[in-house]
C-alpha cells in the first residue's frame, strides 16, 4: 500500500520536475514547481517527517514560490521571449544530466537493504523535532535567526532603487 | 686574570659597531678615542694574564671555551680561546703595537672624511686578528684568517675613489684566496686524519705517526700554500707591493707586523706536523730564502718610499720562512716579533716623511729632511739601523739566530742569508739617505710645508724605537752571555718537535764558529753601509727620472722583473678572456635563450588557456557540473 | 497524527535514493539547459529539494531525527539564499533589461 503511494507521488514529482524544465512560460515553470512542492509534501508524510511537511509546504511553496512569482510579475516575462540554447548544447546538456544520475546511482547502489529502524513514538512530530532542536542544536538555531536578519537586510539593501545624487 | 680573556677580542669588536653605526655623528675625537682605547684595554688585559702566565716555568696552555657552535653528529667545535706562549706574544705584539697605530692614525688620518670609517675597520682588524691567534681550533684559526683578508681588502681600497686603489684591493684579496684554497683543504685533510679540528688533539695524536707519512706531507704542503698567500711567499706575493695603496698606518699594521705574519704563526702553531715532513720543510727552506733573495734585489733600484719598505717586508718574511723550514721555529718567532716593531716603526715614520712632503712618495723628490723632521729622523734612523742588524739593536739577534741555524745545516746557506742581509743594509740605507740627507730636491711648496708631526704621530714612533732597540734582549743566545729566554720560553710549545726528532733540535755550534759567523757579518753589514753612505749621502748617484734610459738590469729590477706582467699574461688575461668566451657563446646565445624561452613559454601558454574564460555563465556552470561528474565518477569506478 | 509505524513491504533507501538522483540529476539538466535565470534558480531549488527527501529518508531509516533538523536548516538557509539572491537577480535585470544569462560576458577574456 505504501509502496503504491511512494510510487504515485514520484512519478508526481518526476513528471512535475521535468515540466519546470520544458515550460515555455515562466510562470507555468514557477507553477509546476509548487506542484512538485506538494508531492514532495507528500514524501515526507511517508517518511514520518511531519513537521518537515507542513514546513515544507509553509515555506517553499507558500513563501519562496510566491517570491519567485512575484519578481517574474516584476519583470514581465509573461511570454517566453529567450533566445534557446544551440541543439548541440542541449544534447549535450541532456546526457550531461543522465551521466549523472547514473554515476550517482552507481555510487549509491550497494546500501544495505535493511528495513527502516524502530522509531520513537513522537519521532518527526513538532514535539520530537523541536526536542531534539532546542536541545542538540540551539546554537546553529539561534545563529539561524541572525542569518535571516542578515538576508533581510541584504535583501533590502541590494534591492532598493538608488536615487541618484 | 683568564675570566676576562673574552673580553680581549670583545673590545675591538664593540670599537668597530660603534664606529660603523655612531661614528659620523660624534666629533673625531671621540672615534679615535673610543677605538684605540678599546685596543688598550685587551692590550693591559693580556698583560695582566701574561705576567703570571710567565713565572711558570714550561708552562700549560690556558684553554677556555666560549661558546658552542657546531654539534652535528660527532663533530663539535667549540668558539674557544687557547692561551700558550705562543698566541699571548702575539696577543701583546698586535693588541701593542696596534694601539700606537691607532694613536699614530688618529694624527695621520686626521683630514680624512671617512675617519670614522678607518677606525671601524681598523678595530675590526684586530679583532679578526685576535680571533685567528686566540682560537684554540682551526676552524677559529679560518675566521680570523679570512676576516682579516677582508679587513686587508677594505682597508687597501680605502680611497674607493680611486680606481687603481680599488684594484690593488682586488688583487690583495684574490691572492689571498688562491692560498686560502689551500689552507682549506689542508684543514679538511686535518680532519680527516685527526676526526678534530683542536690544535691539543692534533699534538697529541702526532707524536705516534712516522716522519715522512705521505698524509701529513700533503697537509703541511696545503697548509704552506695557505701561508705563501697570506705572508707574500714567492709566488703569490705581487699583490703586498701593491697594498702599499692604503694609507700608511694599514700597511704599517697589516702588511709589517701583523696580517702577513699569520702564515708564520700557522706554521709554528702546527709545528709538529711540519717536522714530521722533513720533505714540505725543504721546500718552504727554499721558497723562503728564494723570496728573501728576490725581494731584496727588487727593493734595491725601487723610488717610491712605500714600495721600498714593502719589498723589505717580502724579504723579511722570507727570512722568517728560511727559518721555519730549517726547523728553527723560535728563531723565526723571534725575527717575526723584532720586525713588528721595527718594521712598524719604518712604516710609521715614513708616514710622517710623506704627510710632511703633502703627500710625495717618491724618493727622488725627497732630501735633507733631517733638519725639518728631527724627531722623524731620529727615530727612522734607529729602524733602520735595527732592520740592517747592527748589535745591540733587535735586528741582530733575530737575523743572527737564524743565520746561525742556516750555517749549522750548511754552509752556503749562510753565505746566502748573509748576502740578503747586506742587499736589506744597502738597499735601507740608500732609502735613508736619500730622503734624510743631501739637499732638498722637491718643490717650493713642499718645502714651504714642512714641518714635524704633531705628537699623536711622533709618539708611537718614540715608542716604536724603543722596542726596536730593546726587544732583542727577550733571547740573547748564550754565546753572548744571555740567558735565552725566549729559546727557554717556548719549549712547551716545540714539545712534539723535540720528542720526535730525539737528536738536538739545535745542533750548537761551537762558540769560536759562531763569534766568527757574528764578527763577519756585522763586518761585512758595516762595509755595505758605508758604501751607501758615499754613494748616497750627499745627492751623488739620484736615482734618475723614468725617462732617462735604464741599462737591461736596471730595467729588469725596477720594473720587478716583470712578475706582475708575467701574472697578468698567464693568468689574468686568459681568464678574463676565458670568461668573455662563454659569456658569449653560453650565455647568451645558450642560458639566456632557455630562460627567456622558459618565460615565452608561459606567455604562449596563458594565451592559449585565456580561451577558457569565455565570460559565459552557462559554459562555467556546465564546466563544473562535468568536473564533478568526473570527480564522482572516478571515486566510484575507480577505488 | 498517528505514526505509520507499519511500514512492510519493499519500501527501501534504496527507492528514496534513486528518486533524489534523479530529481536532482533533472535539476542539474535544467541548469544547463535553460536561459532565463529565474528558472536557473528554481532549478537549484529543486537540487536542494532531493537532498532535502534524501536526508529526511536517511533519517527515517536510522530512527535518528539529527537529519530532519539538518532539512530544516537546509530550508533555513534556502529561504534566505533566495531573497537575496532574488534581489541580485532584480538588480542585475535593471541594469541588462534582459533576463538572459549570456548577457553577462564582461569577465570574457
Amino acid at each position: 500500500m505504501l509502496t503504491i503511494a511512494f510510487y504515485i507521488l514520484s512519478a508526481l514529482t518526476i513528471s512535475s520536475a521535468l515540466m519546470v524544465l520544458f515550460s515555455k512560460s515562466p510562470i507555468y515553470s514557477v507553477l509546476w514547481l509548487v506542484i512538485c512542492f506538494f508531492s514532495i509534501t507528500g514524501h515526507y508524510i511517508l517518511l514520518d517527517a511531519h513537521f518537515l511537511a507542513i514546513v515544507n509546504l509553509i515555506v517553499y511553496a507558500g513563501a519562496i514560490m510566491v517570491l519567485f512569482l512575484y519578481v517574474i510579475m516584476l519583470m514581465n516575462l509573461n511570454k517566453e521571449s529567450e533566445p534557446q540554447k544551440p541543439v548541440w548544447l542541449k544534447f549535450a546538456s541532456v546526457i550531461t544530466g543522465c551521466l549523472l544520475m547514473i554515476v550517482l546511482a552507481g555510487a549509491l547502489k550497494g546500501y544495505s537493504e535493511l528495513p527502516p529502524a524502530a522509531i520513537a513514538e513522537d519521532f518527526g512530530t513538532a514535539k520530537g523535532v523541536g526536542k531534539v532542536l532546542f536541545t542538540e542544536f540551539l546554537m546553529p538555531f539561534e545563529v539561524a535567526s541572525i542569518l535571516f536578519i542578515t538576508a533581510m537586510v541584504g535583501a533590502v539593501i541590494l534591492a532598493k532603487k538608488h536615487v541618484n545624487d | 686574570m683568564e675570566k676576562f680573556a673574552w673580553l680581549i677580542p670583545a673590545l675591538p669588536l664593540i670599537g668597530f659597531l660603534f664606529s660603523i653605526f655612531f661614528g659620523k655623528k660624534v666629533s673625531k675625537i671621540v672615534v679615535a678615542s673610543v677605538a684605540s682605547i678599546f685596543v688598550l684595554i685587551p692590550f693591559v688585559i693580556t698583560v695582566a694574564i701574561f705576567i703570571p702566565f710567565i713565572s711558570v716555568a714550561e708552562a700549560e696552555a690556558i684553554r677556555i671555551p666560549l661558546l658552542e657552535w657546531i654539534n652535528i653528529g660527532k663533530l663539535t667545535v667549540n668558539y674557544s680561546i687557547q692561551l700558550d706562549q705562543l698566541s699571548l706574544m702575539m696577543m701583546l705584539v698586535i693588541t701593542g703595537v696596534g694601539f700606537l697605530i691607532h694613536l699614530y692614525s688618529a694624527g695621520y688620518m686626521h683630514d680624512d672624511e671617512g675617519f670614522h670609517r678607518f677606525f671601524a675597520y681598523l678595530n675590526l682588524f684586530i679583532f679578526f686578528m685576535l680571533v685567528l691567534v686566540m682560537g684554540s681550533n682551526f676552524l677559529m684559526l679560518f675566521i680570523g684568517w679570512e676576516g682579516v683578508g677582508l679587513c686587508s681588502y677594505l682597508l687597501i681600497g680605502f680611497w674607493y675613489k680611486n680606481m687603481d686603489y680599488n684594484k690593488a684591493a682586488n688583487k690583495a684579496f684574490i691572492m689571498n684566496r688562491i692560498g686560502d684554497l689551500g689552507l682549506l683543504l689542508g684543514i679538511f685533510l686535518i680532519y680527516l686524519r685527526f676526526s678534530s679540528f683542536e690544535y691539543s688533539r692534533i699534538a697529541y695524536e702526532a707524536i705516534d705517526i712516522a716522519i715522512g707519512d705521505p698524509i701529513i706531507t700533503s697537509i703541511t704542503i696545503l697548509l704552506f700554500i695557505g701561508a705563501i698567500g697570506k705572508s707574500a711567499q714567492l709566488p703569490l706575493f705581487t699583490w703586498l707591493p701593491d697594498a702599499m695603496a692604503g694609507p700608511t698606518p694599514v700597511s704599517a699594521l697589516i702588511h709589517a707586523a701583523t696580517m702577513v705574519t699569520a702564515g708564520v704563526y700557522l706554521i709554528i702553531r702546527t709545528n709538529i706536523l711540519f717536522t714530521l715532513a722533513p720533505f714540505t720543510q725543504e721546500i718552504i727552506m727554499f721558497v723562503g730564502l728564494a723570496t728573501a733573495l728576490f725581494a731584496a734585489t727588487i727593493g734595491l733600484k725601487q723610488n717610491d718610499i712605500k714600495k721600498v719598505l714593502a719589498y723589505s717586508t717580502v724579504s723579511q718574511l722570507g727570512y722568517m720562512f728560511f727559518a721555519l723550514g730549517l726547523g728553527a721555529y723560535t728563531a723565526a718567532y723571534f725575527h717575526l716579533f723584532t720586525h713588528a716593531f721595527f718594521k712598524a716603526l719604518l712604516f710609521l715614520g715614513s708616514g710622517s716623511v710623506i704627510h710632511a712632503m703633502s703627500g710625495e712618495q717618491d724618493l727622488r723628490k725627497m732630501g735633507g729632511l733631517k733638519k725639518a723632521l728631527p724627531i722623524t729622523h731620529a727615530t727612522f734612523l734607529i729602524g733602520t739601523i735595527a732592520i740592517a742588524g747592527l748589535p745591540p739593536l733587535a735586528g741582530f739577534f733575530s737575523k743572527d739566530q737564524i743565520l746561525a741555524s742556516a750555517f749549522a745545516h750548511h754552509p752556503v746557506l749562510w753565505i746566502l742569508g748573509v748576502l740578503g742581509a747586506l742587499m736589506t743594509a744597502f738597499y735601507m740605507f740608500r732609502l735613508y739617505y736619500l730622503a734624510f740627507h743631501g739637499s732638498f730636491r722637491g718643490t717650493h711648496e713642499q718645502e714651504h710645508h714642512l714641518h714635524e708631526s704633531p705628537k699623536t704621530m711622533t709618539v708611537p714612533l718614540v715608542i716604536l724605537a724603543v722596542m726596536s732597540v730593546i726587544a732583542g734582549f727577550v733571547n740573547v743566545p748564550e754565546v753572548l752571555g744571555g740567558g735565552h729566554w725566549l729559546d727557554n720560553f717556548f719549549t712547551p710549545l716545540l714539545a712534539g718537535t723535540t720528542l720526535i726528532l730525539e737528536e738536538n733540535v739545535h745542533e750548537h755550534l761551537s762558540y769560536t764558529v759562531e763569534y766568527i759567523l757574528m764578527g763577519s757579518s756585522v763586518l761585512a753589514v758595516l762595509a755595505v753601509i758605508f758604501y751607501a753612505r758615499i754613494r748616497y749621502k750627499n745627492n751623488g748617484h739620484v736615482p734618475a727620472e723614468d725617462s732617462e734610459p735604464m741599462s737591461f738590469l736596471e730595467r729588469l729590477l725596477s720594473k720587478k722583473y716583470y712578475v706582475d706582467e708575467l701574472y697578468d699574461g698567464i693568468v689574468s688575461n686568459p681568464v678574463v678572456k676565458g670568461a668573455g668566451l662563454l659569456y658569449n657563446y653560453i650565455e647568451v646565445n645558450f642560458i639566456d635563450r632557455i630562460v627567456n624561452g622558459v618565460g615565452q613559454l608561459v606567455v604562449l601558454s596563458s594565451r592559449t588557456a585565456r580561451f577558457m574564460q569565455t565570460g559565459n555563465v552557462g559554459f562555467y556552470i556546465f564546466a563544473m557540473v562535468i568536473g564533478a561528474l568526473v570527480i564522482l565518477a572516478a571515486n566510484t569506478f575507480l577505488h | 497524527m498517528e505514526n505509520i509505524t507499519q511500514f512492510t513491504g519493499a519500501l527501501t533507501i534504496n527507492h528514496y535514493l534513486f528518486l533524489s538522483s534523479v530529481l536532482f540529476s533533472i535539476g542539474v539538466m535544467g541548469v544547463l539547459l535553460r536561459r532565463n535565470f529565474i528558472i536557473i534558480f528554481m532549478c537549484v531549488e529543486l537540487m536542494l529539494n532531493a537532498v532535502n527527501i534524501l536526508l529526511a529518508a536517511f533519517s527515517r531509516y536510522n530512527g535518528n531525527q539529527s537529519g530532519q533538523v539538518f532539512v530544516f536548516f537546509i530550508m533555513v538557509v534556502a529561504a534566505a539564499e533566495v531573497a537575496v539572491g532574488l534581489a541580485i537577480l532584480v538588480m542585475i535585470f535593471r541594469n541588462i533589461r534582459t533576463t538572459d544569462i549570456n548577457a553577462l560576458k564582461n569577465l570574457k577574456w
